[in-house]
């Protein structure tokens, strides 16, 4: 059982990749989470113009693949760090996905809840804060945790600029061990689906804790 | 700008044998998802305990592992084993059962989504459960599952890309192999970008076409 | 007793439809104005109107003397004072019984938690909730859940509480509970105005009606009076469509 032994001895390196890999995430994520709602609300909210540009620049970053969008931020004339500019490719192409989300969460907070919060005398600040806010954060964690388990994944795809992430780690790890590269693999399979679990299992407990009767759970 | 335009041209064939090559590549994978993700999808639902267990754990397992790694372990992990396949072969294999799991979980909720009225119907005009399956379930979960299952498709026409990475000369390929020769990474990748916004346009109008089409009045998916 | 909203010749359209066609009408503190009218003739309008849930296209609304139309005042502070119940109730769906009704004291008026939770535990009380301010509106009844809109509007303290249809919505054994909650209130010396269908409420609990038909005001008067003597036309047919009125 060599490979065992091998998988046990460059756990720090897995443990390396991993933590850029999470770097990685957590940025695409905050990034696609910004835009993506800047994105959402310029949609529902902005006049015509605005709107117009909005819907444009979604559309065009949903239809890039995503390697793509990497190559030609890695790319670009100035020097990004690779680390940068994966999280910056990523983020953008998450943040059509992200703004999509949250459009249909502030479009299903139904009309009579802002009526009956106007008809109190709320000012529209207030009103987005404490009725529209809310509602849409409950609504939009279901789809959210799609989005975050799919980004988990696609952080792997930083891979091919350089990043050193899990993949990297591994490819590393093949190279100078010679071979094992089926087990190494599966190992690294059997690590994504433990990521992707205890991230699901995370968001799930956060949906209960904000539940409350009358908003859709997921099963 | 103007640079970018003879550039563009000189290097329009290479990008368009890619082009049709991505093409190929996500024709094959879409139908066999489609295909495969239809038999997980009813083994989800109406299979025995044993065999319910084995494909939950298969489809769980493969929708948390990433794509890119699913294309490496069939290309290189069973390459290392000893069974060495052609790049395209072997992207074809691993993007075809990376968007089977997901289409298998579209096709269980729209199954599941079927009134129970509809199959026991069926069963009571004499329909044996298989048959109840084949012509009353199937039917109506294959209208139902199509706007998250055309998402998909759409999805994995982007994501056929990562092909490249083990060296299938699809069109992030031809971008890569023409930016290096010429030195011109970012307008190789711009040329891409652009060329891929057309396809992936064109290929969403279908899907929308084709819903359009098979819609059934009362037919949706609850939500 | 003093005047306490005045309403000079309201009119309103959507679109090429004159819903509201000059409406005036004046109303005491403490009275209950019921308004009738077939569905479609203007009266829900005319209370969206009251506090500019839809503004008017022209006319005066003057609470306590004061023109809420003109420039400089702070639309907001209006609708608090005005307080507003709902067909569909429209309760807050994320929040508890109890912060639905702590939510204007606290997020209006910007009391204490303390002192919210002192009125809203009252008001709850006032219509009968008290062992349900745990729940969820969507754990309660539809009578439930409009009892707690009105203990949410009267949270508020305001001037007066416009009532729209808050009974239509409501499966028929369940309006009774809301019925008194409203006769409790009328009692209690709450000024209120109150679009409904609920002919028995009007007649027994209001002070006066105002029948509205294609968005005018056909006929007011004492409720009594004018059911059991319309002197129009329109009143006799429309009063005809309630059976077992006197």
């Amino acid at each position: 059982m060599e490979i065992i032994r091998i998988l046990i001895s460059e756990l720090p390196q897995f443990a390396k990749g991993t933590l850029v890999a999470l770097e990685v995430l957590a940025g695409l994520l905050f990034l696609g989470l910004v835009l993506g709602l800047a994105i959402a609300l310029a949609e529902i909210f902005g006049n015509t113009v605005v709107k117009f540009f909005a819907t444009t620049v979604r559309k065009f970053l949903w239809a890039i693949p995503q390697l793509v969008l990497l190559f030609l931020v890695f790319y670009l004339p100035f020097d990004l760090n690779p680390v940068l500019a994966a999280i910056i490719a990523l983020g953008l192409c998450s943040s059509a996905f992200q703004s999509q989300i949250f459009r249909g969460a502030i479009l299903s907070v139904q009309s009579g809840q802002i009526e009956a919060a106007k008809a109190m005398g709320l000012s529209k600040p207030k009103i987005i804060f404490y009725i529209v806010i809310p509602q849409m954060i409950r609504l939009s964690i279901g789809p959210w945790t799609n989005e975050f388990s799919s980004e988990l994944k696609d952080t792997s795809l930083a891979y091919v600029v350089g990043v050193v992430e899990i993949m990297r780690q591994a490819k590393y790890i093949i190279a100078y061990t010679f071979g094992n590269t089926a087990a190494v693999y599966l190992f690294v399979g059997v690590l994504y689906f433990i990521l992707t679990r205890i991230g699901t299992y995370f968001f799930y407990r956060l949906e209960e804790r904000l539940w409350v009767p009358g908003f859709e759970k997921r099963s | 700008m103007i640079s970018f335009f003879h550039y563009a041209i000189e290097i329009l064939p290479d990008m368009l044998s890619g082009a049709w090559v991505t093409i190929q590549l996500a024709v094959v994978c879409i139908t066999v998802g489609i295909l495969f993700g239809m038999v997980l999808g009813v083994a989800r639902v109406y299979s025995s305990k044993y065999i319910y267990w084995i494909v939950t754990g298969y489809v769980e397992f493969l929708r948390g592992t990433p794509c890119l790694l699913q294309l490496f372990f069939i290309y290189y992990g069973l390459g290392d084993m000893g069974l060495l396949l052609k790049p395209v072969i072997a992207a074809g294999i691993a993007l075809g059962i990376n968007t089977s799991v997901y289409q298998a979980e579209y096709f269980r909720g729209a199954i599941q989504s079927i009134k129970p009225g509809q199959m026991t119907a069926a069963r009571a005009m004499g329909l044996s459960k298989w048959k109840a399956i084949r012509y009353v379930i199937l039917p109506q979960a294959l209208r139902l599952v199509i706007p998250s299952s055309s998402n998909e498709i759409i999805y994995m026409f982007k994501y056929t890309s990562v092909a490249f990475a083990v060296g299938v000369p699809e069109l992030l390929a031809q971008a890569e192999i023409n930016g290096a020769m010429n030195f011109r990474y970012f307008e190789s990748y711009l040329l891409a970008a652009i060329i891929y916004i057309i396809m992936v346009f064109t290929v969403a109008k279908i899907m929308a076409i084709i819903e359009k089409k098979v819609y059934v009045p009362g037919l949706q998916l609850m939500q | 007793m003093s005047t306490i909203l005045e309403v000079k010749d309201l009119t309103k359209k959507f679109a090429d439809i004159e819903v509201l066609k000059g409406i005036s009408f004046k109303l005491k503190k403490g009275e209950t104005l019921a308004v009738i009218g077939s569905s479609g003739s203007g009266k829900s309008t005319m209370l969206r109107c009251l506090n500019q849930l839809s503004p008017p296209d022209s006319g005066q609304v003057l609470l306590e003397g004061v023109n809420i139309n003109a420039p400089g005042i702070d639309l907001n502070t209006v609708r608090a004072d005005m307080g507003f119940v709902f067909q569909d109730f429209n309760l807050f769906i994320h929040l508890s019984v109890l912060d639905n009704v702590m939510f204007g004291p606290l997020r209006v008026r910007g009391m204490s938690k303390k002192e919210a939770r002192e009125i809203a535990m009252n008001e709850i009380e006032r219509v009968g909730m008290i062992d349900k301010i745990d729940f969820y509106p969507a754990q309660l009844s539809g009578g439930q859940q409009q009892r707690i809109s009105i203990a949410r509007a009267l949270a508020l303290r305001p001037k007066l509480i416009l009532f729209d249809e808050p009974t239509s919505a409501l499966d028929p054994e369940l309006t009774g509970e809301v019925l008194s909650v409203m006769t409790g209130l009328a009692n209690d010396g709450m000024t209120a105005i109150v679009v409904t269908h609920e002919m028995g409420f009007a007649q027994s609990v209001a002070d006066k009606a105002i029948f509205i038909d294609q968005g005018v005001i056909v006929e007011q008067g004492v409720p009594e009076k004018m059911f059991a003597h319309p002197r129009h036309e329109r009143t006799k047919l429309f009063l005809s469509n309630f059976v077992g009125l006197q």
